[in-house]
């Protein structure tokens, strides 16, 4: 179907069914109920989520396929955000462009600092890319403030030329990122019961563009070109031997990826038109690196499930303060109470990045292949004893 | 010329944190062979030894003081340290003040024991591991220490002061022949520098001139044959992880004064030392510290009115930049054997 083997399109129909089903998923608690601060179906994560997994789609057609690891993809992100604002402030407030224009100006980008670092190969080219990205934010930071806002970042203004849009709307508003009039902010409340969902404009767009990466990303792991890939991960100077220039492959594989975080940072501006300096430091290098370990790097699905993770981390689980913790634990005795909250307390809520870091070494300690090498392997432990089960009489081949 | 010497001058004091940091790097990875990115938690680390260490002695406990009424007409209360109890007043408040070097003595057995329990429990297990996934690992223990440090002691920098003695600038120019006030340097900075070569050259030293060291060189060089030769080089290699992790954290004691500490100041060094490592050619001793003053130096050139009004952004790039020239033109760093490290 699609090209794609029965397995993958499967896969595919999952991925579509839980990011259009998402704002019910992930609204599991009725409103107003106490546990309602815990759910995630609302739009600003919904798209976050969708937006960083596709980033971390990206960062892995790089670094799951042909090991490369760079530190600093950021720097395409936040340069597909500065060129979607751009695009709004110029030209319209129409979406379309201002994606277009990101994904061409962070494949350009990617291409110039790709073709220079993959010159090198192992810790230096992920230094290299730092040193780029690093070099990329402190520019934007303070020599290039006329066109990246420097500190206060790049935001839209009443007197920008809009050339084929409103420069503002009747009411003398800024006007707001849209699709063909559709605004991105717009959603549509159903309320079920105690539950309320909402379905949102912007998340829908970003959920579909997600789904299309996704696909891509398939055809690309199922490729021969994605298999060219893996033979350079696994040995490139058996590749060199076989008189193959392998060059060609990783820059394409380079500047692919840097047009996914393209890509992701043109969504980002057009869920919320503004777009700043720190979106490219190497933190945030270094956040999408976290999302495609945690989930399993060189897997498909992978780093889309690490980047739900964090950003579900970030944004619910830092909710947990000591009060939720003792009514969760209020009905164990009061010292034993106090005693379990206050174990507990150092690693939820503004602690959660010492979680994260914990899961993470975990992670690459016992499951080199992420969580879903995790799934895996209790999937097929569990398959095993149905199969023992199934035929008792079965013996073991000798060691 | 006087603004030519006070650029070097103010290189140096960064430099030599620069160069502190590269040559533990180096030195793990010459033993080792891991790549540790959470060297920068260890010079972190090391602050807040001091941090702690100052705080601990000025613990202090109230003493109604017949002598003195608040307002009211009430016996006034004093804090008294504990340290005046033990030492009397003079000695106590000598204590307190010297509280920084001190930590020194308080920070090498502390950072030794991180630097082995970090070793023998995490990173052994990560030799024969390609090198993504000791940088990975590493990155991740890194965030934990992080984050620990960011419970007990909260996100903002605490200031912790060098002893008064070395409060205020020294005039250099004076010494050398030029005007009043033409070159002053921080007292402070300039101890930095010294106890740096201090520590540099005790580290090669003891590499150059003892048994051990002698036998830790060798295993840099085969380690296979110096294994066949008997000797436990596994010991011997965590040992000098010991000692890296203390180089790094006796930088960071010594680095409070300049720079108050905060949580995240480990990374924002690290990156650069990585830099620095890469300049000077991975695996290289000397080169780790010759490029440590030669980065450190050339960044205060480029933070001069005449660089920043020439090129704009100089400052704030000049080192990743140099790192993108040397490693396209000279992947091996300036001191660096080929081959290292590239896969």
């Amino acid at each position: 179907m699609l090209g794609l083997e029965k397995k993958d399109f499967r896969l595919l129909l999952i991925v579509i069914g839980l990011t259009l089903f998402a704002p019910i998923i992930l609204n599991p608690f009725p409103a107003g109920s106490e546990m309602a601060q815990f759910n995630a179906g609302y739009p600003d994560l919904m798209q976050r989520f969708v937006i960083f997994g596709i980033f971390a789609i990206g960062f892995n057609i790089l670094f799951g396929l042909t090991g490369y690891l760079s530190f600093g993809h950021a720097a395409f992100l936040g340069v597909g955000s500065y060129s979607a604002v751009w695009m709004f402030k110029l030209l319209s407030m129409n979406v379309l462009p201002a994606i277009i224009l990101s994904v061409i100006i962070a494949g350009l980008f990617s291409f110039v600092i790709g073709y220079i670092s993959l010159r090198r190969s192992g810790i230096y080219f992920s230094i290299l890319t730092l040193a780029f990205a690093q070099m990329s934010f402190a520019l934007a930071y303070s020599v290039l403030t006329p066109i990246t806002g420097g500190e206060t970042g790049l935001q839209l203004a009443l007197d920008d030329p809009r050339i084929l849009g409103a420069a503002q709307t009747a009411s003398g508003n800024i006007p707001v990122p849209a699709l063909f009039g559709l605004e991105m902010r717009a959603s549509y409340e159903m309320t079920v019961g105690a539950w309320a969902f909402t379905f949102n404009v912007g998340y829908y767009l970003a959920a579909l563009i997600m789904v299309l990466s996704f696909y891509m990303a398939i055809r690309i792991f199922r490729s021969p070109f994605g298999l060219m890939l893996r033979a350079i991960k696994s040995n490139q100077t058996r590749m060199s031997y076989t008189g193959l220039n392998s060059r060609p492959y990783t820059l394409a594989a380079f500047v692919i990826s840097g047009m996914y975080a393209g890509l992701a940072g043109g969504l980002m501006a057009s869920m919320d038109p503004l777009a700043g300096a720190e979106r490219m430091q190497w933190t945030a290098s270094g956040e999408v690196v976290l999302m495609t370990i945690l989930g399993g790097a060189g897997t498909l699905i992978g780093p889309v499930l690490g980047a739900g993770m964090i950003k579900y981390f970030e944004n619910i689980f830092s909710k947990i303060n000591s009060q939720v913790l003792h009514e969760w634990f209020g009905f164990l005795p009061d010292g034993l109470e106090n005693f379990v909250v206050t174990i507990i307390y150092p690693f939820v809520g503004k602690g959660w990045h010492l979680t994260l870091g914990i899961v993470f070494m975990l992670v690459v300690i016992f499951l080199p292949g992420g969580l879903v090498q995790g799934g895996q392997k209790i999937a097929a432990a569990l398959r095993r004893k149905k199969t023992d089960d199934a035929n008792p009489g079965a013996t073991k081949p000798a060691e | 010329m006087d603004q030519f010497i006070l650029q070097i001058l103010n290189g140096l004091d960064k430099g030599s944190a620069y160069a502190l940091i590269a040559l533990g790097l180096t030195l793990i990875f010459g033993t080792l062979g891991v790549v540790n990115f959470a060297h920068g938690a260890l010079f972190m680390l090391g602050s807040f030894c001091a941090v702690t260490l100052s705080k601990l002695l000025s613990l202090s406990h109230k003493v109604v003081d017949e002598t003195r009424t608040d307002f009211l007409g009430n016996p006034l209360q004093v804090d008294v340290p504990y340290v005046h109890d033990w030492f009397g007043v003079a000695t106590g408040d000598a204590i307190i003040d010297w509280a920084v070097p001190l930590s020194l003595l308080f920070a090498t057995p502390v950072m030794i024991g991180i630097g082995f329990i970090m070793e023998r429990g995490l990173i052994k297990h990560f030799y024969k591991r390609p090198h993504a996934d000791q940088i990975l690992v590493t990155f991740g223990l890194a965030i934990v220490i992080q984050e620990v440090v960011k419970y007990y002691y909260g996100a903002n920098p605490i200031p912790t002061p060098a002893p008064s003695a070395f409060k205020g600038s020294f005039d250099f120019g004076v010494l050398i022949g030029f005007d009043v006030n033409a070159i002053i340097y921080p007292y402070w900075r300039l101890v930095y520098f010294f106890f740096s070569l201090v520590i540099i050259g005790a580290v090669f030293a003891f590499l150059r001139f003892t048994t051990f060291g002698m036998v830790v060189r060798a295993g840099m060089a085969d380690r296979e044959t110096v294994g066949l030769l008997g000797i436990d080089i596994d010991k011997r290699f965590t040992i000098m992880f010991g000692i890296a992790a203390a180089v790094a954290g006796l930088a960071g004691v010594m680095y409070v004064p300049i720079n108050p500490p905060n949580y995240h100041m480990g990374m924002d060094f690290l990156v650069l030392s990585f830099v620095v490592v890469v300049v000077g050619g991975m695996g290289s001793l000397p080169g780790a510290v010759a490029a440590g003053f030669l980065l450190g130096i050339l960044e205060s050139f480029a933070s001069t009115a005449w660089a920043v009004s020439n090129l704009p952004g100089i400052n704030q790039v000049i080192i990743y930049l140099v790192a993108i020239i040397i490693l396209l033109t000279r992947p091996r760093g300036l001191m660096g054997r080929k081959g290292v490290m590239e896969e």
